[in-house]
């Protein structure tokens, strides 16, 4: 299925996995370290196991930065 | 207040944009700017702001300059090494303009002291290098609705929005609560190129001044929007920037409908405890 990771169109299969298999395919190895915006709304953590992701759907991962000083 | 001769000169390249003019240049300086951290990001903030005129620059931080900050912290130099971090950014800002006045706050600004010292700023930049700190700062500014720009750098990366508390998302609206120990490195343990810093900084720069000199509802004047209800996010190795849109988010666990956070707290992270990165 297309889909649309972080502004850009990719073809992930199978079709129909849930985010948490996606983060997974994207290699991120920890849920814990983005925040998931889908189609403009942001997911709620526990949420990301059972919501399965369709064609056509609009996703981003974003990640924790925490520099800046030291 | 009017300007002197002596500004009229000095600032006359903003003076020149129609977007700031004379009445602009004024509100710059009679604007009052408080910055968190005076290190890879804060540094590029104090020397914009303070050159533009900014009024009053609050700086805090606890640390005291070494060498290894050097490679990126452009408003402390060489014979600084030792020094307290304000007292060195305080020198560097009454050599580059003697119209700001600066504040200094040699302490980490924590629960206990975070409302006292935002005060009666008019806006706050976001320059720490830990996430107690980013959320202890998101979750301040809410409750005392200051206006902040937050900023994020790790390796070749940064990120950074602008908040208008009760206006436009928060940084909880986005992340929702601090990542757990050690999932996510900070520069001290993973790096940094140091003009990624400048890059970020000069953008939060760019977002106080475009907020000082105002902006309407919607978050425009002068044809100017604030970075609200967006993330702007940039990589330095492809030197590609790209922006995430969003809004409020009503679960926001201290700007939604039903904040669950009511009170200040220090999260318990040390920032530098994760284990290298591969
Ligand atoms: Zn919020």
């Amino acid at each position: 299925m297309k889909l649309i990771i972080n502004g850009k169109e990719e073809d992930i299969q199978p079709d129909n996995v849930s985010v948490t298999e996606l983060l997974k395919i994207k290699s991120v190895e920890q849920p814990d370290m983005v925040s998931v915006e889908l189609n403009g709304e942001f997911l709620k953590r526990p949420d990301f196991g059972t919501t399965q992701l369709k064609s056509g759907d609009r996703i981003e991962f974003l990640y924790f930065m925490g520099g800046g000083s030291r | 207040m009017e300007l002197t001769q002596e500004q009229i000169v000095r600032y006359s390249r903003h003076i020149m944009l129609k977007e700031v003019g004379g009445e602009g240049q004024k509100k710059i300086l009679q604007s009052k700017v408080l910055i968190i951290g005076a290190g890879g990001l804060g540094a590029p903030v104090a020397l914009y702001l303070a050159a533009a005129g900014v009024g009053t620059l609050g700086i805090v931080d606890a640390d005291v300059v070494d060498l290894t900050n050097l490679q990126r912290q452009v408003i402390h130099a060489t014979p600084d090494v030792g020094k307290p971090k304000v007292q060195s950014a305080q020198e560097t800002i009454n050599q580059i303009n003697p119209d700001v006045k600066v504040i200094t706050y040699q302490t980490l600004f924590k629960a206990e002291n975070a409302l006292a010292i935002l005060g009666d700023y008019d806006f706050v930049v976001d320059g720490t290098d830990n996430f107690p700190a980013k959320f202890l700062i998101n979750d301040a500014c809410v409750m005392a609705n200051k206006p902040f720009s937050h900023g994020g750098i790790l390796r070749f990366d940064g990120q950074t929005m602008t908040v208008l508390p009760g206006k436009s998302a928060c940084y909880r609206c986005v992340f929702n609560e601090m990542p757990p120990a050690g999932v996510v490195p900070t520069c001290s343990q993973a790096g940094v190129l140091g003009a990624v810093a400048g890059i970020l900084g000069t953008i939060q720069a760019a977002e106080t001044l475009k907020y000082i000199l105002g902006y309407d509802d919607a978050g425009n004047r002068h044809a100017c929007s604030l970075l609200t209800d967006r993330l702007l996010i940039m990589n330095a190795k492809s030197m590609q920037f790209r922006e995430v849109r969003f809004k409020k988010n009503p679960d926001c666990p201290v700007c939604g409908a039903h904040p669950s956070i009511n009170r200040l707290a220090d999260y318990e992270q040390k920032a530098c405890e994760l284990k290298r990165e591969a």
